[in-house]
């Protein structure tokens, strides 16, 4: 799809059609107008929520380059083979013809926060009274010597779903047989605490069945990683002999990469690889940057509003902020997405504000039927985004509650993504 | 008898003594009684020798038997999912699901309105304990045992809900149960019965209900909202 496309859908099509080109909507009728970049985890959820619950008195913007949205969650069990790719597939049909969500298919390519406009690659302006970001992650620039996003179709990070996680699961399926696999984890913070680990177990599960020799090597510069000690156990148990995790005592920060040999430098020992899966070390979503809301790599938020702490008009959700103790995944950027839906539409038409609650529960796969989850509840502090109480799933659990474990994975991602899109 | 919050209660002395276990065995309840009590179950579950599973399955060894766990009898996917979820049958969860069956098990099949008196329950309880293996070592009658009622003072079930509230709360509920009441994987909570929600949330909230996730959830919840919430989904379509 070409950047400078744009295209709207659903309710505005009408209005869309008496823009003229360049593009440049006026406040409409007088009306506050939301605009969300980002129709991920966090910007779909606010775009609906604002729609729905503001009744038509706020009018809404959704900016979004791409017409199907692939669930990085979930991605990893597509891997795996327990999902199809259609099954992580969502378009943004019913935020438009339901909710009256303006859909607009392009990248936000720049923001002037005095005149609160945002431009976009295919031309023209939006003009907000909110701005809400959601923009996901990007990589750092050099975080691994020898790899850059260039270099993607040879050594895939399918940490954004869709085309990447195909080219993945299809280079493990070219594997000869007992070839190796080796995965570069990210350093903290990064998205999906559990997700590589979660990547592993799905790699592991497909290779046992189809190429039992084969290895799976982890390059990891971090001492601990979430989940820890269920993944291990799950692994000894499931995949025996196969996973060998490299830790930063041995060497597993020090890495380079060479996408053309196909080889991976592991502190000095050169690893001839069929499949290289480099994570690269992440940064808010580079929008951010451009807005110039950005503290280093993350846009820091108050946690009552998730109001950028640098312009009051920006709320920022999920991934890209740095708000305290809430770890990146969808569900935090889900329930982040209510708080300042709530919070924009106090602000622009005086509905009723209530205190901030979050939570967060992310489940992981280690094999079929063996699921496992942790969680936790926040509340917001002056100074962060403080956790309240929490729970984890136990090593040594029977079969049926790991069943059910995985079970209610199944119903949240159903949940979860009704809320997003409707 | 002490009354600790509202209706929980204290079983059994605060002190061993050589032979306790007997003791307990009828400081939990009177078992000749209890066989009187039991006429109530008997229409459904047979106990002792012999018993077999009828409407309900046999009850020989309940205590400390895990729930939904007698071969070749169709339970409820309530109680299996119940039992995956580490409920297990001792005095305290026993007692509860004796109280109200589905404050502690919805959607499970034993359909019986409860033994709303505690000392019914407890006989009754006092008689099934003698058709348990070694009843002397069931850990519920450790000296300290607590149990607790579901039933909740009237107080908190009077309380009005404020549905506005009630619908800012449940969108933290929403990424997980979904609005339009699909129940795949996660039950479906909408359109409930007030009271049946109230005491489930508050089963959760004293952890009578095993679940980590809701435990937490509805752990920080307060009463009024527990009362939004109940409102806000009780008129859910
Ligand atoms: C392998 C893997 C497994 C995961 N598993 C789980 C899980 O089990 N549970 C869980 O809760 N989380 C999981 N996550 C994490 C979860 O996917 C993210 O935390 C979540 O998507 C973050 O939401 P977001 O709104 O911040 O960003 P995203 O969902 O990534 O959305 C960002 C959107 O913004 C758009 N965008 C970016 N820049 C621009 C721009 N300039 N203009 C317009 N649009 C733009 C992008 O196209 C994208 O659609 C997983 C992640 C991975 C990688
Ligand atoms: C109308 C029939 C009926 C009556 C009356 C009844 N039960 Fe049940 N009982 C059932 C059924 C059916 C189940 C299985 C529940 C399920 O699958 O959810 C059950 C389950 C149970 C269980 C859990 C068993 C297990 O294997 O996990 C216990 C304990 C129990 N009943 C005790 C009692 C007692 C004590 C009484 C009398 C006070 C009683 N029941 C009255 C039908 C009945
Ligand atoms: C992280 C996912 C998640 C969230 C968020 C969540 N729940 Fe639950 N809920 C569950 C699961 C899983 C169960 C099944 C638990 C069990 O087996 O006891 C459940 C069970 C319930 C039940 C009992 C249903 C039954 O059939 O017995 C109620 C009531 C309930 N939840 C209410 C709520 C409310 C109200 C909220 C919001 C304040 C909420 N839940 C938030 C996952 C969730």
């Amino acid at each position: 799809m070409t950047l400078n496309r744009r295209a709207f859908i659903g309710a505005s099509v009408a209005a869309g059609a008496t823009l003229s080109a360049p593009m440049v909507m006026g406040a409409s009728h007088g009306k506050p107008r939301v605009v969300v970049v980002g129709g991920g985890a966090g910007g779909a959820t606010a775009a609906r929520y604002i729609a729905k619950d503001s009744k038509g008195e706020i009018d809404v913007v959704l900016i979004e380059p791409t017409r199907t949205y692939y669930t990085c969650f979930f991605s990893n069990l597509y891997i795996g083979g327990f999902r199809d790719l259609s099954s992580i597939a969502h378009s943004y049909g019913t935020l438009a013809s339901e909710y009256g969500i303006n859909v607009v298919h392009d990248w936000a390519i720049g923001i002037d926060r005095d005149a609160k406009t945002v431009s976009l690659a295919g031309g023209g302006s939006v003009p907000y009274d909110r701005l809400i970001l959601s923009p996901g992650i990007d990589f750092v620039d050099g975080a691994v010597p020898g790899w850059s996003t260039l270099a993607q179709n040879k050594m895939p990070h399918a940490y954004k779903a869709g085309s990447q996680s195909e080219l993945l699961k299809a280079q493990i399926e070219a594997m000869p047989q007992g070839g190796t696999y080796v995965m570069v984890a990210p350093p903290n913070p990064y998205r999906c605490p559990p997700g590589p680990y979660e990547r592993i177990s799905m790699v592991a599960h497909k290779l046992k069945a189809e190429n039992p020799t084969a290895k799976i090597i982890i390059a990891d510069p971090k001492e601990k990683f979430s989940k820890q000690g269920l993944f291990e156990e799950g692994w000894n148990t499931h995949y025996a002999g196969m996973i060998e995790r490299i830790g930063p005592d041995f060497g597993g920060a020090n890495v380079e990469v060479n996408p053309d040999e196909m080889t991976v430098n592991l502190d000095g020992e050169v690893i001839k690889a069929d499949v290289v899966n480099v994570i690269p070390a992440m940064k808010a979503g580079r929008i951010c940057e451009l807005a110039d809301i950005t503290e280093g790599n993350w846009a820091p938020v108050s946690g009552h509003t998730m109001q950028s702490r640098v312009d009051e008009n920006i709320h920022v959700l999920g991934d890209a902020t740095s708000q305290g103790d809430m770890p990146k995944s969808g569900f935090s950027a889900n329930s982040q997405a209510k708080v300042a839906a709530m919070a924009v539409r106090g602000a622009l038409t005086g509905s009723r504000v209530f205190p901030a609650k979050f939570s967060n529960t992310c489940w992981s796969l280690i094999d079929t039927d063996d699921g496992v989850k942790v969680g936790a509840t926040y509340e917001a502090t002056d100074e962060k985004i403080a956790k309240v109480d929490g729970f984890i799933s136990q090593t040594g659990e029977d079969a049926a509650m790991r069943k059910t474990t995985y079970e209610e994975s199944v119903g949240w991602y159903e949940g979860i993504t009704a809320d997003m899109f409707g | 008898m002490k009354r600790i919050l509202g209706t929980l209660i204290l079983i059994g002395a605060a002190y061993a003594s050589p032979g306790w276990a007997e003791e307990q065995a009828e400081e939990i309840g009177d078992a000749t009684r209890g066989a009187q009590v039991y006429k109530k179950c008997s229409g459904c579950h047979q106990v002792g020798a012999n018993a077999v599973n009828r409407t309900g399955p046999h009850l020989n060894g309940i205590y400390g038997r895990k729930p939904a766990s007698v071969e070749g009898f169709f339970y409820s996917k309530g109680l299996e999912r119940a039992a995956a979820d580490g409920l297990e049958w001792d005095l305290e969860h026993l007692d509860a699901y004796l109280e109200n069956p589905k404050a502690l098990v919805s959607g499970t099949r034993m359909s019986f309105r409860g033994l709303k008196d505690p000392q019914d329950r407890h006989d009754v309880l006092a008689y099934l304990r003698q058709f348990s293996a070694n009843p002397q070592d069931i850990p519920e009658s450790a000296p300290t045992m607590v149990a607790r009622e579901v039933e909740l003072p009237p107080e908190i079930l009077a309380i009005v809900g404020d549905p506005a509230y009630g619908e800012y709360l449940s969108s933290e509920c929403q990424t997980c149960h979904q609005k339009d009441g699909s129940d795949k994987g996660i039950p479906s909570i909408t359109r409930w019965p007030e009271e049946d929600f109230v005491i489930a949330m508050h089963a959760y909230k004293r952890k009578i209900r095993p679940h980590p996730v809701m435990q937490m959830m509805a752990g920080r919840l307060s009463d009024e909202e527990i009362a939004a919430l109940a409102a806000y989904f009780k008129e859910l379509e």
